[in-house]
């Protein structure tokens, strides 16, 4: 049943929720007792290897695997002749978040729609003999021209027709952006682009299939949804959720790319029950250059504005790339209409046709890419009109959401500039360009705004509470590093006033009770609330059956007069008048409390206002003049996300955030080679991310900001807001330090010396 | 535990070979192939799996080990290669259920998140204050670039080491000598 979500004080003071907290599962992760997908052993286990396709476009004409199959050990080849039959209906294999489309099918038939499609799994005895035999696969092709090269395919861009569910369109136009733009005293219009990025979680995507003889199967499998993975196996395979447990207790990163299920799922699965044996298939770091990525965007984006830097008019149009066969979408545009205040908008967003693997959410999809052309423009035009870029911000802040005409849940981002300028010291820049220096070094100091929607879910959890004292809270969520684990436990103790190491967390579990794929960074809101609704549910049991213990204290007293606190239930302000928690459970007479509750969002609240985290973010970089060398030496990132529920684990997403967002700037790039249509850089020594030396200084503020309407618990989420604009900052300090704007994304040392394209500084009309 | 699956003559692996190795301590006789990684040596064979494959090309770090004292990225070392070594994995730091200070320095400041890359970060932390170079944040920066952190905890393992070497630093380094 829904729960009364406004019984849920979200303001109640707790010994946990709000301080800093040790990760509970942190021990495991210490020792290496943390068991991930492909490292659940089992008696009899086969090891599958994937053959990924070594053309871009076109079809099979000949498979022949006799060789491999010669190999003794080696148990089966499946190829797209051999492998048993599937669903054909696309619908069966449309995952949770899933866009318009029809869905690759691993082995599906003869036909290459992109670089690295998975076209045969070799399985064997040893994973040695299973990577051997898969270079004896003898595969010939018939190649068919490809179209890998944005550029060339914008032309045929569209206007996507089937919306992807949650992700909102362009808002239709306000006001007369064209004719405020040609109007306007001071314009500029350029282009951005990012990059295409692969997600590269450290652990490898993993699935070991545990085959039982009654024909079921225990799937350990890397997701950020379980249960997003059970639907997907059994609805292709035609099995009862009763035949398939989807396990998955800890999630070696993700970062968006376990929302979809992944193809070595289907593999595993299908081998399994082809062989009636268990299956591991873990892909190889190549291999996971293979599917999601963050979409190469080709954005245009105009800015007119009065002298004074008062926006007048803003046009920003996109044209991202998708697969042949799925209609990827994502908001890219739409934050250019949110974040500040501008009667005159246009914003549009369209997609082109590719032979590429369909993109994916990777951390604050289309948000990264928006925010980050906005907020470099916002820079532009605070040069081109001589405003200070925090002063432009406030000048030009949104009171508002203008795209819905809704009031904000909350918004302290003004706090975030002035916090974050104290700390970071903005007051002592000197506007000028490379008016800053130390020894060889140019100093640059840049700042750029964040956003990302404060998103809940309808979610389920249970609360046991035994008569020993001992709490076990579960979800079928997941723990990707964000802290999961930790914060239900601390809500739950809280809920019940008992120590933390009493409560066990149980998530990433199929059968435990239902939840959305864990993304968007609406877990802790979604979990968090529905595990405060349960041990509410339990506090509430409890405190009837404390109220009949003999002589209790607490008989004339209503739940909300009583405290639970240090494993007793006491009347509030009076500590001697109590009922410990195991009298109350010896008066039940039973072994457990359990209760399970569904929480949603208040659909009228939802109607009503607007949900978003805000950050405003500080960078300082230093350029080697001679070398081209960057550094960013230094980040505060101020943050306003309504309630923090773990102090530890929030910084670090923030900081995690922060670091994406630096090798979003600096360092990642996945290289298209457009004649053969391949990532050519599929290896994380030349995909570059931010290692240890990349990364000095990080501070992170967060702001006091009270909500009551994001979610019933005040928490809007942290997972993406980190990396929302932080490369805007860098870019921008780059451009304080050296004077070049550079508008595409990684800024490496070939563009900062010169060789780049696009370093003409914005221009100011007349 | 110890046989490992003898493929006949057509498989590409030559003759598996009898190897000694000391693993966190306890002696162990093996028969291992010589294709097979001590990586997967770990990981397959033993259920070490707290010594983790993040890339198998020694680009990333998740598989580092002390091998009689020193870090390596285990991806990269066939087992045959090291008959007699002492090898440490993470599973071989803590002694009973008293971690390892750098163990719980990594939990006290929140140095992972997904804990993938951790064991390989702690392992070669550890490593890292045995062979005494780093003085600075600056030099452990540096000398822990080889082990990569997707989830970005960067500032975290920094403070953790910086921690443990003011704390226990000259303990570890002498127990290494």
């Amino acid at each position: 049943m829904t729960s009364n979500i406004t019984n849920l004080d979200g303001k109640r003071a707790g010994r946990y929720v709000g301080t800093a907290q040790r990760r509970i599962d942190g021990r495991l992760k210490v020792t290496g007792g943390a068991k991930y997908a492909g490292e659940f052993p089992t008696p009899g286990l086969t090891y599958g290897y994937v053959v990924s396709s070594e053309i871009t476009h076109g079809k099979i004409t000949r498979i022949d695997a006799s060789a491999a199959e010669a190999v003794p050990g080696v148990i089966k080849v499946f190829t797209y002749k051999n492998r048993p039959k599937i669903a054909s209906d696309d619908k069966k294999y449309q995952d949770q978040t899933a866009p318009p489309g029809s869905p690759m099918r691993p082995l599906g038939d003869e036909k290459i729609a992109y670089a690295g499609q998975p076209i045969a799994l070799v399985v064997a005895e040893t994973f040695e003999l299973a990577r051997h035999a898969a270079t004896l696969v003898h595969i010939e092709y018939e190649t068919k021209p490809h179209k890998t090269d944005l550029e060339a395919e914008r032309s045929s861009s569209y206007e996507p027709k089937e919306k992807r569910s949650g992700i909102a369109p362009p808002p239709p136009p306000r006001g007369d952006a064209d004719a405020a733009f040609a109007k306007a005293p001071v314009k500029f219009e350029n282009e951005y682009r990012v990059a295409v990025e692969h997600h590269n979680p450290m652990e490898p995507h993993a699935t070991t299939v545990v085959w039982h003889d009654d024909g079921k199967m225990t799937v350990y499998d890397k997701t950020q949804g379980v249960q997003n993975s059970q639907n997907y196996v059994t609805g292709i395979f035609g099995l009862k959720k009763d035949d398939v447990r989807v396990i998955s207790p800890f999630v070696g990163g993700a970062f968006g790319s376990g929302l979809r299920p992944q193809y070595q799922l289907f593999l595993a699965v299908m081998a399994a029950m082809e062989l009636k044996r268990s299956v591991r298939v873990v892909l190889t770091r190549d291999q996971m250059f293979t599917f999601t990525h963050r979409p190469d965007t080709i954005q245009t984006l105009g800015i007119g504005a009065d002298k004074d830097g008062k926006l007048q008019a803003i046009r920003h149009d996109a044209v991202a790339e998708t697969s042949t066969f799925e209609d990827y979408q994502e908001v890219v545009v739409n934050w250019s209409g949110l974040l500040y205040d501008c009667a005159n908008t246009k914003l549009t967003y369209e997609i082109a046709k590719m032979n590429v693997y369909t993109p994916g959410d990777m951390r604050a999809p289309g948000a990264t890419l928006g925010v980050y052309a906005l907020e470099a423009a916002m820079d532009e035009l605070a040069y081109a009109t001589g405003v200070d870029p925090v002063e432009l911000r406030l000048k030009n802040y949104a009171e508002k959401d203008q795209n819905e005409d809704k009031p904000f849940s909350s918004k302290e981002l003004r706090a975030c500039y002035r916090q974050g300028a104290e700390r970071f010291g903005w007051s002592k820049r000197s506007a000028e360009p490379r008016s800053m220096r130390e020894g060889r070094e140019l100093i640059g100091w840049g700042m750029a705004t964040g956003v990302w929607e404060a998103m809940m879910q309808e979610t389920s959890a249970r609360a046991t509470l035994t008569a020993g004292g001992k709490l076990e809270v579960a979800a079928a969520t997941a723990d990707i590093g964000t802290g999961t684990y930790t914060i239900m436990a601390q809500i739950a103790a809280d809920e019940l006033g008992i120590p933390i190491d009493d409560v066990t967390v149980k998530i990433g579990d199929s059968s435990l009770p239902k939840a959305p794929v864990e993304g968007g960074s609406w877990a802790a809101a979604s979990t968090g609330t529905a595990v405060k609704a349960a041990c509410h549910k339990v506090r509430e049991k409890l405190f009837n059956h404390a109220r009949k213990v003999e002589g209790s204290p607490l008989a004339n007293f209503g739940i909300d007069r009583v405290v639970f606190e240090n494993g007793r239930i006491s009347v509030s302000g009076d500590p001697s008048r109590f009922v410990t928690l195991a009298d109350a459970m010896a008066a039940t007479g039973e072994r457990e409390i359990s209760a399970e509750e569904t929480t949603a969002p208040d659909p009228e609240t939802k109607k009503k206002y607007s949900g978003y985290t805000h950050s405003a973010i500080f960078a300082e970089v230093r350029v080697d003049e001679e070398l081209g060398v960057i550094r960013v030496t230094r980040i505060v990132d101020a943050v306003a996300a309504g309630k923090i529920l773990n102090l530890k684990t929030a910084r670090s997403q923030i900081l995690g955030g922060v670091v994406f967002g630096i090798g979003m700037a600096l360092h990642e790039e996945s290289l298209m080679d457009k004649k053969l249509g391949r990532f050519m850089n599929h290896n994380i020594a030349e995909y570059h991310i931010p290692a240890n030396a990349d990364v000095h200084d990080i501070d992170v503020i967060f702001v006091d900001e009270q909500d009551d309407k994001a979610s019933p618990i005040g928490v809007k989420g942290l997972g993406e807001i980190g990396i929302v604009g932080t490369a805007a900052a860098i870019a921008n300090a780059i451009f304080h330090a050296t004077g070049r704007r550079i508008r595409h994304l990684p800024i490496t040392i070939d563009k900062v010396m010169g060789a780049g394209e696009d370093k003409t500084p914005a221009q100011a009309a007349e | 535990m110890n046989s490992i699956l003898k493929p006949g003559p057509n498989t590409g692996a030559a003759q598996a070979i009898p190897i000694t190795l000391t693993i966190n301590g306890e002696v162990r006789h093996l028969t291992v192939e010589p294709w097979t990684s001590l990586l997967d040596l770990l990981r397959d064979e033993l259920d070490l799996t707290g010594t983790k494959k993040g890339c198998d090309h020694g680009q990333c770090g998740a598989c580092t080990v002390l091998i009689d004292d020193r870090r390596v990225n285990s991806c990269l070392t066939l087992a045959v290669m090291k008959d007699g070594a002492s090898i440490t994995t993470v599973e071989g730091l803590s002694q009973g259920d008293e971690l390892h200070p750098m163990q719980d320095a990594f939990i006290e400041h929140d140095a992972f998140q997904c804990g993938y890359c951790t064991p390989g970060q702690i392992c070669s932390a550890v490593g890292l204050i045995k062979e005494g170079r780093a003085h600075s944040a600056e030099e452990i920066r540096e000398m822990m670039s080889g082990n990569l952190c997707r989830c970005g905890c960067y500032v975290n393992i920094v403070t953790a080491i910086e921690q443990v070497i003011e704390s226990d630093g000259a303990r570890i380094k002498e127990a290494a000598e």
